[in-house]
């Protein structure tokens, strides 16, 4: 298992070296060494300085975060390199240019290191014949069923086949067949006559995941991709094959047959189901997710994420969704249940007021709620969620956003531990008025007693003394939240919110990582943007007018907050800003 | 080693003492040595044949080789087809540190080394160095990519490693004996040594035969009564295939240039029959093929070239690996082809079509040399015997013409009839 798919590639304390090489007559200088996918310094290959000089080698096998096998030959190349006379030394053109020798032979770029005034040629008719053999041999057993496939639109073999496919196929035989729908394991589905046998799903599996789960069996072109007899292909990132496969070989039994490819719209969002915080892509059409799939940042997932988070997705579009905003149970609106809220707040006297926010939420939802804790004088806190972790991607912290909380002073560093404080508030009375964001109190709430009896810190942490029986004694109980639960049920107001999907905002990762995410789909019936209605709440309770756009307000909040100084909404980019935690 | 001129017997005829040369030795790594006893190409059993018979001659090469290059772990990776020999090689290994000549402190000398027989799997592909590599560290033999994976310095275990062939280290021993300069006199400049030729096919006394490289014809050892004793009764000589069932045919009547010195020590071009190639390294790669492993197949006229190559095509389709693309998918393409043309099913079209197909195959396509192994018999066989394919097409072609317009004959009998 690799530790440096998660940290980033650090630019090299030293300068590399550069060589100059020619890549289609163009000298480019490219550094000596590169990082390969372990992200050690390798001396840098051939398909490396090509992509440095913007030309595209067409390749099936290679991966940059996967290690070389030079296996699927479509990256082909001819080079030359400096003729050496008898006496090792270089041999002169007459026009003083040094003399180049083309190999006789190819060679495969993705495993062929450059060396100085190295000549790679990657147009000649000879590389492009090269390029032709290789995928006619590729398809000459392929089933051809782009139409019922669910890679179609973003197949390798579709896309170099228009580059250098043959409109008919001279191919008489009889095709070899294989294991069609085969179950590889959950989540995984193999049609093997689709199969290049690039092996890209048997090294993500064995040198990422750590799970020696894959092999080929059989010979040759009978050649098959297939687990150990009973003994399925199931760790927690055996979807990452289904990214890596160039082909419609390995298939998502969750999205497969969903949705053709090219009808999908790309958002880039964030994973929000542990503190790495994976960049993803959403994939969507017409207000509805299909599927996440990694999108690459080198200082944070690298190109994978893991299989719990790119499937916790379809609470999203679940029908039971808050779509109303409710007072006292019966259906409002959002600027007749602001207002009474707004009024309440400007006369709650200072301490009587409680906020328990959620780390669920956006830097700038909690940066918003801090601004209220400031004048109400309110008491807040949030709840912790730890769980597994491993040592790849899954962090034990479940929150997409502590160290945002903790950033905007809604938490402490250990989250939750003033929760026995609010409970003790509202058993006493002083405490009149709670506002929760997005957590299900009830959930954990037990009794004062039985967690008085508990021993560590965190198992008070997991539970608190936030009753039913608790909050029904509170004069207001402020609510907004994505899903229904029982605190929803108990609230006098309930204020319908969006999933990240559904709006704009930052996260900030477990290493402090700021990071950006766009709205994918629109929020079911009335639900709006927490940081928009709270926007909202501050200008109505504090009086301060903040700005009215997620890109103003970020702006404003890395003025304020410390930790997020000098970050601006636009220098995040997409894979963003680490900051000092 | 290097002054003896001996040149690997494996296949490739590499020169034995620059292989040694390039080995690695300052990477504080162990270094490996392994003997390549994975004789597996057609027509080829002359390994098989020293470890039956002189099993002590291999394993004494091998020691002298290891202490040249300060190996203390020696593996002899054995071809799974052949228990006998492992057996036999376990039992002579046995005896060897019986005495002494392997194990700790050799014969008081200080120097320790162990020798293993590892049995293969049985697979072609086994043969190839980096192949036998993967397997012998227990992985499927998939050939490794050079670079960065020469076996001299990331071989075994990611160790600098040596691979010979069985004749090459039982020469070692003569070598030391003999002395590098003494050993190069046997055979000729370049093509120094003997090596054993294995004899098979259509002639009279099929077998394995030691020869000083260069110093017979194909001529001598086909028909001189010393060695193959020449074809069967009433038989004409049709092709041999000189060197491996993958080095390229050679048509009985070819003439070949070759280059020789004439009495001033000037080079000149010698019009050479076939059958009067000196079988060495050098004259057989002029005439654009190879004694690779020194395993002549003789094929008389009764042979149908056709069958012939459909026969060694679906060995080769059967041994790829699979892991190159060209090599994987080309090789069955081409059995198919060929196995359709000898059932009845060919085209006329079909020569030209193969000879597509092969030459997407070989020139370094491939991670290993079964990529042009595959194709080069394929690739000669056309260029040399392309009448025999097309009229094989074109019969196939004719007949079931016939076989078609047959039944609407009958219809019109019959109709005419009524």
């Amino acid at each position: 298992m690799s530790t440096a798919a998660t940290t980033e590639t650090k630019p090299a304390p030293t300068a590399i070296e550069k060589i100059k090489v020619k890549v289609d007559g163009r000298e480019i200088e490219v550094p000596r060494l590169t990082a390969d996918w372990s992200g050690k310094l390798t001396p840098t290959t051939m398909i490396q300085a090509c992509e440095l000089a913007k030309t595209d080698v067409p390749h099936y096998c290679w991966h940059p975060k996967l290690p070389v096998v030079g296996n699927c030959r479509m990256c082909l190349v001819e080079f030359g390199t400096p003729a050496m006379g008898p006496d090792r030394k270089p041999v002169m053109n007459p026009d003083g240019t040094p003399k180049i020798a083309k190999s006789p032979r190819p060679a495969i770029s993705c495993a062929t290191p450059i060396s100085p005034g190295m000549e790679i040629y990657t147009k000649t008719p000879a590389v492009k014949q090269m390029r032709e053999g290789v995928l006619e041999s590729l398809l000459i057993n392929h089933p051809l069923d782009c139409p019922i496939c669910d890679q179609a639109g973003e197949c390798k073999l579709q896309e170099y086949s228009v580059d250098y496919g043959q409109s008919a196929s001279r191919f008489v035989e009889a095709k070899v067949h294989k294991p069609k729908a085969v179950d590889l394991g959950p989540r995984i589905m193999l049609d093997a006559e689709r199969c290049i046998l690039c092996t890209r799903c048997i090294r993500f599996t064995r040198d990422i995941a750590g799970d020696d789960a894959l092999g080929i069996i059989n010979r040759g072109s009978y050649n098959t991709i297939a687990t150990f007899p009973g003994m399925p292909f199931d760790n927690n990132y055996t979807l990452n094959t289904v990214d890596v496969c160039p082909v419609g070989a390995l298939t998502s039994k969750d999205f497969r047959f969903q949705m053709r490819a090219w009808f999908l719209k790309e958002t880039k969002s964030v994973c929000t189901s542990c503190a790495t915080g994976c960049n993803v892509l959403i994939g969507s059409r017409e207000e509805k997710i299909y599927r996440y799939t990694p999108r690459d940042n080198d200082a944070v997932n690298a190109s994978w994420m893991c299989d719990a988070g790119r499937l916790n997705y379809k609470w999203i579009g679940r029908a039971d969704r808050l779509k109303d905003v409710l007072v006292r149970g019966q259906k409002s609106t959002w600027a007749a249940a602001l207002n009474e809220i707004s009024d309440k707040l400007k006369k709650a006297t200072a301490g009587s007021v409680a906020i328990i926010a959620s780390a669920r939420q956006t830097n700038e939802e909690l940066w918003l709620l801090s601004k209220l804790k400031a004048k109400l004088g309110a008491v807040s806190d949030s709840i912790a969620r730890i769980g597994a972790e491993d040592k790849l991607l899954v962090c034990a912290d479940k929150n997409p956003n502590i160290n945002g909380a903790r950033l905007t002073g809604m938490c402490f560093t250990e989250a939750g531990i003033n929760l026995a404080q609010i409970a003790n508030g509202i058993e006493q009375g002083k405490i009149k008025t709670l506002i929760v964001f997005g957590e299900n109190l009830v959930k954990h709430g037990v009794s004062a007693k039985a967690l008085s009896e508990k021993e560590t810190v965190s198992e008070v942490v997991e539970q608190h003394g936030l009753t039913a029986e608790l909050l029904a004694k509170l004069d207001t109980l402020i609510v907004s939240d994505i899903l229904p639960n029982e605190t929803t049920r108990l609230a006098h107001y309930v204020l319908p919110g969006c999933a990240h999907a559904e709006k704009r905002g930052t996260f900030t990762n477990t290493d402090g990582r700021v990071q950006k995410f766009m709205k994918a789909v629109e929020a079911p019936g009335d639900a709006r943007a927490e940081w928009e209605f709270l926007h909202d709440l501050v200008h109505n309770v504090t009086g301060q007018n903040g700005f009215v756009t997620i890109e103003g307000l970020f702006n404003q909040m890395a003025k304020e907050v410390p930790a997020f100084n000098g970050l601006t909404w636009s220098a995040l980019g997409d894979t963003g800003v680490t900051v000092q935690i | 080693m290097k002054v003896s001129g001996l040149r690997g017997r494996g296949g490739a005829g590499f020169s034995c003492g620059l292989k040694w040369s390039f080995v690695d030795r300052k990477s504080g790594k162990p270094i490996y040595l392994i003997c390549n006893a994975d004789e597996s190409e057609p027509g080829t059993f002359k390994d098989r044949q020293i470890m039956h018979k002189d099993p002590h001659q291999l394993i004494e090469g091998m020691i002298i080789s290891c202490f040249a290059n300060d190996v203390k772990l020696a593996y002899i990776y054995i071809r799974g087809e052949m228990p006998e020999g492992a057996k036999i090689l376990n039992r002579a290994i046995k005896e060897a540190r019986e005495k002494n000549f392997l194990g700790k402190n050799i014969l008081g000398t200080g120097y320790d080394l162990e020798i293993y027989v590892h049995r293969g799997a049985g697979a072609y592909i086994c043969g190839e160095e980096t192949g036998l590599i993967e397997s012998l560290e227990g992985k499927r033999p998939y050939p490794r990519i050079k670079p960065p994976y020469f076996p001299a310095i990331l071989g075994l275990w990611m160790c600098p490693t040596i691979v010979n062939n069985v004749e090459t280290l039982c020469n070692v021993k003569h070598i030391v004996e003999l002395g590098g300069a003494e050993f190069a006199k046997l055979g000729t400049p370049n093509n120094t040594g003997t090596r054993i030729v294995s004899l098979s096919g259509h002639v009279k006394r099929p077998g394995y035969y030691e020869i000083e490289v260069g110093k017979a014809t194909l001529r001598e050892l086909l028909y001189d009564k010393n060695f193959g004793g020449g074809l069967r009764d009433g038989r004409q000589l049709k092709a041999i295939i000189p060197g491996g069932s993958s080095s390229k045919v050679l048509k009985a009547g070819e003439k070949f240039k070759l280059k020789k010195k004439d009495a001033e020590g000037k080079e000149i071009l010698v019009e050479t029959d076939m059958l009067d190639l000196p079988y060495d390294f050098d004259s057989l790669a002029q005439a654009g093929t190879m004694s690779g492993s020194s395993a002549i197949i003789v094929m008389d006229d009764s042979v149908d070239i056709v069958k012939a190559l459909a026969n060694l095509s679906e060995f080769y389709a059967h041994e790829s690996c699979g892991q190159c693309t060209p090599c994987r998918e080309g090789s069955l393409w081409m059995n198919k082809t060929l196995q359709r043309l000898t059932h009845g099913e060919g085209r006329a079209s079909d020569a030209d079509y193969l000879g597509k197909i092969a030459d997407n195959i070989p020139g370094g396509r491939t991670i290993c040399a079964f990529g042009e192994a595959c194709s080069w018999p394929v690739q000669s066989f056309l260029a040399k015997f392309k009448d025999e394919f097309v009229a094989k097409g074109a019969a196939d072609e004719a007949r079931r013409a016939k076989e078609i317009a047959a039944p609407a004959e009958q219809k019109q009998l019959e109709a005419a009839h009524h």
